[in-house]
């Protein structure tokens, strides 16, 4: 992905009630970003978000009063949208479709339309057929299906889930921009928290919030003459799998997996010519704990099934093998779709997060698991 | 359990006569009667039949009582989480007419606890408890009396979700309705698959057949779901992923087996639900 940058970051406050439309908290958001890059309204031609989001780019550039767009484009599944927002705005960059692309995501998905509950209008879809009226119609329960497996090939235990909810929550915790600063939790806590679909326990899930996050990406050349040290898209891609459904690939051959976040690691590792021992810091998408598992060895990190024993000797926190969300994740800052993880990860790059690992010279990125995704490696 | 402490319970047989506080008196028949309306001048020198069980009231403070049947079955049905209750029969039958002054005593027996059962509350056991009331060793009155003990705000009053069917699924629900279980199966090359679809993903054949599965399985993944309700649902219940013999994974849910007991690799056997205009495959134990 050569010659593009994310030049800019910005996010509205993270809330269980914004209190304001989603299209305001888009355009507080994008403006906040074109501040953070030293740019305005007038030099955006080009948007990308999710297909989920209820904004349209014509409509955000109504707001900012962004003349003219070159390149508009959305990205379909759900969270798994995050990163390829920035691979999209890339692509355009390198062909010159456009020259300063917003990516943005923002809702009330808290107080407004609650993703955690059961969607009548989600199941009525074809292939949601076959999941949602046999009773498995909510994103935990479709996670649980393939924790259950997981823990049954591998020996995986709901502690070992918990190890990721602690870590998460401790890194939230001595971050103020996080929902649950200052609130820590012990694995007892998370033993204890009521079932939401066993084996998932309700701290196994992360929270749902109100909030937006916007990326500005332009030209490695033009970053250079803009404030901001440029933060590099070292590598940028996008992954389904085998027989791919959307959360519910229960049909092929190995349940317990992400063969489409494997397919996108190996497009980061050949993109950028790095390897997992070369990540100083990892954001990984944390909707539901057992899936930072399943993605630790599907990038690469450890190998099959052998993520427990990574997080229990390797860890996962700030001073461990590999420090893993130092904001705090979806599960201790915000649900902001994975958005609110590549800020972290622009932040980490620059050196300047409130909980900096030292020495940062690439972060990866992954967006949505369960669903068909995308990844990012950001860097110097 | 349930079923095990109702035939211990009901085993100890009637419970020992317990006295009422005070005796047949025209106080409280004029307070009854008053409150009802019932002006029959024969009171109160006698007492309406129907005041038979305002004689044995335990009072605004009643003590722990040794062998009270319809309490300690109560207490095992709270224990399992059918905690709430609303009483459904009482079927009173008077041999004689009581006089102030006469000192009655009731004892009860548990005659039936049946369940559990699909109610318009949600899930419950029906309880029936037998109460006859004496004066010295005569009988002068009995009661049938039964609640319906069940498990509170489980139960979503949406209805259930129901699939949407397309020209490429129909004959899997055409065949759910006949108590089939249709497995698509290209017609060219052979090979089975779930969920269907209109082209053989292996030879691209547009000739997709079926085969009508022996519904027999094996559980390969199971959950558990507990929150958030679910529309037409009774929480918890179980979600199994079942590999089918003819080699396809399907989801169903799974009846008849206490959560704790499901386990990955559990045999199971289709069954079928109807829901709305369509019947839905199920799993059973076998």
């Amino acid at each position: 992905m050569k010659g593009a940058a994310i030049a800019g970051i910005g996010a509205t406050e993270f809330s269980k009630d914004s209190g304001r439309s989603e299209l305001r908290l888009a355009a507080e958001a994008a403006l906040s970003a074109l501040a953070d890059a030293g740019l305005k309204p007038s030099d955006v031609d080009g948007m990308v978000s999710f297909t989920m989001d209820t904004n349209s780019e014509i409509a955000l550039a109504r707001e900012l009063g962004v003349p003219e767009l070159s390149f508009f484009s959305r990205v379909n599944y759900g969270g798994g949208a995050a990163c390829a927002t920035v691979q999209h705005a890339a692509m355009a960059v390198a062909t010159g479709a456009a020259e300063v692309v917003l990516c943005y995501r923002a809702f009330n998905e808290r107080s407004g339309h609650r993703f955690g509950r059961v969607s009548t209008a989600a199941a009525l879809t074809v292939e949601n057929s076959w999941s949602y009226p046999m009773g498995l119609g909510t994103p935990a329960g479709t996670v649980a299906m393939v924790a259950r497996r997981y823990m049954h090939e591998y020996g995986a235990t709901s502690e070992d889930f918990g190890r990721v909810a602690v870590t998460m929550r401790a890194h939230a915790a001595t971050n103020p921009r996080a929902w649950f600063h200052g609130r820590p939790i012990t694995l007892a806590e998370h033993q204890n928290s009521r079932w939401i679909t066993e084996p998932l326990h309700l701290l196994d899930c992360c929270q749902e919030s109100d909030g937006a996050v916007a990326l500005v990406v332009t030209s490695t050349s033009r970053a250079r003459d803009l404030p901001r040290p440029p933060v590099l898209v070292r590598a940028a891609a996008q992954g389904s799998g085998p027989d791919q459904y959307v959360m519910a690939s229960y049909y092929r051959e190995d349940l317990a997996a992400l063969p489409e976040m494997n397919l996108v690691g190996r497009q980061l590792w050949r993109q950028s010519g790095l390897e997992p021992s070369d990540v100083d810091v990892a954001v990984l998408y944390d909707h539901f704990t057992p899936y930072v598992l399943i993605q630790l060895e599907e990038l690469g990190f450890c190998g099959r099934g052998e993520a427990r024993h990574f997080l229990a000797e390797q860890g996962i926190g700030l001073d461990g093998r590999l420090p893993v969300n130092p904001h705090g994740g979806q599960l201790g800052e915000a649900y902001i779709h994975g958005m609110n993880g590549i800020a972290e990860a622009v932040r980490q790059v620059r050196g300047d997060s409130v909980n900096q690992v030292n020495g940062v010279r690439h972060v990866l990125v992954t967006a949505g698991t369960g669903v068909p995704t995308s990844g990012l490696v950001l860097g110097v | 359990m349930i079923t095990d402490e109702a035939e211990r319970i009901a085993a100890l047989g009637p419970s020992p006569r317990r006295p009422a506080r005070d005796a047949v008196n025209p106080a409280m028949i004029n307070n009854w009667t008053e409150a009802l309306g019932d002006g029959n001048s024969a009171y109160p020198e006698l007492a309406p039949p129907a005041m038979v069980q305002v004689w044995t009231m335990r009072g605004l403070h009643p003590a722990a009582e040794e062998h009270d049947p319809l309490a300690a079955m109560s207490a095992v049905l709270d224990e399992a989480g059918y905690t709430s209750v609303v009483a459904t029969n009482c079927e009173q039958t008077y041999h004689r007419y009581l006089r102030p002054g006469e000192h009655v005593s009731v004892s009860s027996v548990l005659d039936a606890v049946v369940g559990p059962k699909r109610t318009a509350l949600g899930e419950g056991w029906f309880v029936t408890t037998r109460s006859t009331w004496f004066v010295g060793d005569e009988p002068v009155a009995e009661m049938l009396f039964r609640i319906l003990k069940f498990k509170p705000g489980n139960k979503s009053t949406a209805s259930a979700l129901q699939p949407t069917v397309s020209r490429d699924t129909e004959f899997f629900w055409q065949g759910t309705k006949l108590g089939e279980l249709r497995v698509q199966r290209c017609s060219a090359c052979g090979v089975v698959r779930h969920p269907p679809g209109p082209m053989c993903p292996r030879c691209n054949a547009l000739d997709p057949g079926y085969v009508v599965a022996t519904g027999l399985g094996e559980v390969f993944s199971y959950v558990v779901h507990h929150h958030p309700p679910v529309p037409g649902r009774e929480l918890p219940y179980v979600v199994a992923l079942v590999e089918l013999s003819e080699g396809v994974r399907m989801l169903g849910e799974l009846v008849g087996v206490p959560p704790d007991e499901v386990r990955v690799g559990l045999p199971v056997r289709v069954g079928f639900r109807p829901v709305g205009e369509f019947v839905l495959p199920v799993w059973e134990a076998r």
